[in-house]
């Protein structure tokens, strides 16, 4: 079937009207898989907000919360700051290979299970044919004129549609404020414009994105599709319609007169009419097959009426189709190969970078600045003053003692810019929990020692709870020190 | 334009007619809401130029029927910028000096407008972080000429030295070569006496005589042992920290034909809010008392 209008020569459009796509409901293996991650995917997305994780006094207990104003991001019992966004690009990269890996073996899973796109337009398929019926039903009352069965349908349909959009759009929002106090203040009239605005944002996004524009999405909009192509092999299992055993195609009766002349396929479009994204998989793998095998299980019910054997079409590589449409012997199923041990691999090393990173991430983190302007300062007593910043960042959530000394000038001594503590080899700074601290600290060396334009000299950190030592390299400057140098 | 619509052979699809050196186009149609989509988006733009400014001219632009200007936008969040500080500024007005401090809050507020402030009207002068410069005095160092206290920081900035305001710090060094005061023997050797005042200089011959020289000339201001005198802004000799230099040529030059500084009063520039901050910021530097 011609997806596009057709049209006399000469009158060819460049644009394409758009043909509705009314999918048919279908029963079994692919159908029975996708409910059951639909409902795992949507349960997680929906309840997730909402489960509460006790984190010590004055700190929220929402288990998974992405809080932009505190610039922290609360996972169970981890919490991450802005410093480990090197573990959200370690995050994505997993992601993108693990997604890399699964296409390469399984064809675009993905896309057919998981992408939300294709969730949220199933559930607003399953509205549909709750209240307008299933393809046969939609399609002649959208062809027939208007009468009040069909308004109520259709107004019962898009209130449904529009409040399953505005729950998703609200439990997006909960993701990033506290789910309980947010909805109060949304129904009260009290939560910011933010929280509307959003509320209304994605509202309108799912509605639009699940209710209408369904598979354009997919092929128009995304680009996944595009450069999926790209992972696929002879060697990926995909949907695939086995046409050396289907063709010629045709109605009729399989007897010993006609089974010579007609393969299995009987052509009752059965694998056109279930399709979410309206093509025929008969033609070969396409762009705009999303993979999510509807057509299998529509063809296996067919197979079995008409008695014939089933998976006429299945998930099969195009290396084996070759061979079986030869009527050669058929190899197995590859599923360990050069392209797969890459993505293999590399996810591996994503996984242990990853995990190497999360256990070994510091909960303490120190940096020493020298300050550039001005490079040092004389005392009245000739001594040599240098000025530091000590950035010290305490990720634990009880306060941390520090006791600072210096490896550098003979005698120096160490004060915290405004403290009123006597200057002395030793400071201690207390860095409260959860929190980053900016100290500004002097380091003099007495007059009369050894001045250089540079010395190279070391901070020494203690966490006096832990024993933990840091050590930050510096310098000390003097006279003769240029800016840079 | 097209001239020749035919079927693909092997895609089985319309082509779009168009053909260069005997290659063709297949025709794959957008869809019509990407043609709709671009037309709302036209329609947008139109409206989007009759608003808002948007056509420039010779002698202006056109302003739109909205009015908008980023210039008017910008007073505007500067106003309400201006009107978010005033709550604190008047605090740090009405707080004496000594007891900002105490407010982690007002402290923070203080420093800040006292960074920028300091940035926009010390800096060329007395150097980033107040590093000083030669004739013009460090400020993140421990020695002081007129005082380091909170007060007398926030008094001097306000007033200025030499400025010509009446309540100036205002001090006279005498000439003393230029002049015919002192003998150019007599200034060399209070020259060696000034210098030997510093611990670990080799003290120059003449350090004796230098220091009756001294005795009869200098004390009213500088102190009976050169130790300063912050009543006068007679700068302590004993400091590591020199305005003019600390050779023996420099020493000399200022005896005799003396430089003096002139810092303007800045009360007719700063508000009192801002020259307490700047007084408090720069007590922070590091030579704060």
């Amino acid at each position: 079937m011609n997806k596009y209008v057709d049209k006399p020569a000469g009158e060819e459009s460049l644009y394409a009207d758009r043909v509705r796509v009314y999918p048919r409901a279908v029963r079994g293996i692919a159908r029975n898989v996708k409910w059951a991650l639909l409902i795992f995917c949507l349960a997680v997305y929906y309840v997730l907000p909402w489960v509460r994780w006790y984190r010590g006094p004055g700190r929220p207990d929402q288990a998974v919360l992405l809080d932009i104003s505190t610039e922290r991001f609360y996972f169970f019992d981890v919490t991450f700051w802005p410093q480990d966004i090197v573990l959200l690009t370690g995050g994505l990269i997993l992601a993108a290979v693990g997604l890399f890996l699964v296409t390469s073996l399984f064809g675009r899973l993905w896309c057919g299970y998981a992408c939300p796109q294709t969730v949220w337009t199933d559930l607003f398929m399953l509205v549909e044919r709750w209240i307008e019926g299933d393809r046969n039903a939609r399609m002649k009352r959208d062809a027939g004129p208007i009468t009040l069965d069909k308004v109520w349908r259709k107004l019962a349909k898009h209130g449904i549609w529009l409040f399953v959009a505005f729950w998703t759009g609200g439990g997006w929002i909960m993701y990033y404020v506290d789910a309980p106090t947010v909805t109060m203040d949304f129904w009260t009239g009290r939560a910011g414009a933010g929280v509307y605005g959003f509320t209304f944002l994605f509202t309108a996004t799912t509605y639009i994105l699940a209710g209408w524009a369904r598979e354009q999405v997919c092929t128009y909009m995304c680009p996944w599709p595009r450069f999926q192509s790209a992972m696929l092999d002879e060697q990926t299992l995909i949907v695939t319609y086995q046409g050396w055993r289907g063709e010629p195609r045709g109605h009729g009766k399989r007897d010993a007169a006609t089974s010579a002349k007609l393969g299995n396929c009987i052509d009752c479009m059965a694998c056109v009419h279930v399709c979410p994204t309206g093509i025929d998989i008969r033609d070969g793998v396409q762009l705009e097959c999303i993979g999510c095998g509807l057509c299998v299980d529509a063809c296996n019910e067919i197979m079995d009426r008409t008695g014939q054997p089933r998976w006429l079409i299945k998930w099969d590589t195009l290396a084996r189709q070759a061979e079986l449409a030869k009527g050669q012997a058929v190899e197995a199923i590859r599923l360990i190969r050069p392209r797969t041990l890459i993505y293999l691999s590399v996810l591996a090393i994503a996984v242990i970078a990853m995990g190497t990173g999360l256990v070994m991430r510091s909960l303490l983190e120190v940096s020493v600045q020298h300050e550039r302007a001005p490079l040092f300062v004389r005392l009245h007593d000739g001594a040599l003053r240098n000025a530091y910043t000590l950035k010290l960042v305490n990720k634990y959530d009880y306060d941390v003692n520090f006791t600072i000394t210096v490896d550098g000038p003979p005698q120096a001594t160490l004060q915290v810019a405004g403290a009123s503590e006597v200057p002395g080899s030793v400071i201690n700074i207390v860095v409260p929990a959860d929190s980053v601290g900016a100290y500004r600290v002097f380091l003099d060396a007495p007059a009369g020692g050894k001045e250089a334009p540079n010395t190279d000299i070391n901070f020494l950190l203690r966490d006096t709870t832990d024993g933990i030592l840091l050590k930050r390299n510096a310098n000390f400057m003097g006279p003769g020190a240029r800016a840079g140098g | 334009m097209p001239t020749k619509i035919e079927k693909d052979v092997i895609s089985g699809r319309d082509t779009t007619g168009h053909e260069w050196d005997g290659l063709k186009e297949l025709n794959t149609p957008l869809p019509k809401w990407w043609l709709y989509t671009l037309i709302v988006i036209c329609i947008w733009g139109v409206g989007y130029a009759i608003v808002r400014p948007s056509v420039p001219g010779l002698f202006g632009y056109y302003h739109g029927t909205s009015g908008y200007s980023t210039r008017a936008q910008v007073t505007a969040d500067v106003a309400a910028i201006a009107a978010g500080r005033a709550g604190s500024m008047d605090k740090i007005k009405a707080t004496p000096i000594e007891k900002i401090g105490q407010d982690p809050q007002l402290q923070a507020v203080a420093l800040t407008a006292g960074r920028i402030t300091f940035a926009n009207n010390c800096q060329p002068c007395h150097g980033a972080g107040g590093g000083g410069r030669p004739g013009y005095p460090t400020l993140a160092s421990d020695s002081w000429i007129w005082g380091g206290k909170l007060a007398e920081i926030q008094q001097t900035i306000t007033y200025g030295i030499r400025s010509g305001h009446p309540d100036a710090r205002v001090n006279q060094m005498p000439r003393f070569g230029a002049d015919g005061i002192l003998k150019p023997a007599e200034i060399d050797a209070a020259a060696d006496f000034v210098l030997s005042l510093r611990a670990g200089t080799k003290p120059g011959p003449n350090v004796a005589a230098g220091a009756k020289v001294f005795a009869e000339n200098c004390v009213a201001c500088h102190g009976d042992k050169g130790e300063g005198n912050r009543e006068v802004g007679g700068p302590n000799l004993h400091s590591a920290v020199h305005l003019y230099g600390d050779s023996k040529e420099a020493v000399v030059a200022q005896i005799t034909n003396p430089r003096q500084g002139v810092m303007p009063n800045w009360n007719t520039r700063l508000d009192a809010a801002t020259i307490k901050s700047v007084a408090f910021y720069v007590h922070s530097l590091g030579g704060g008392e």
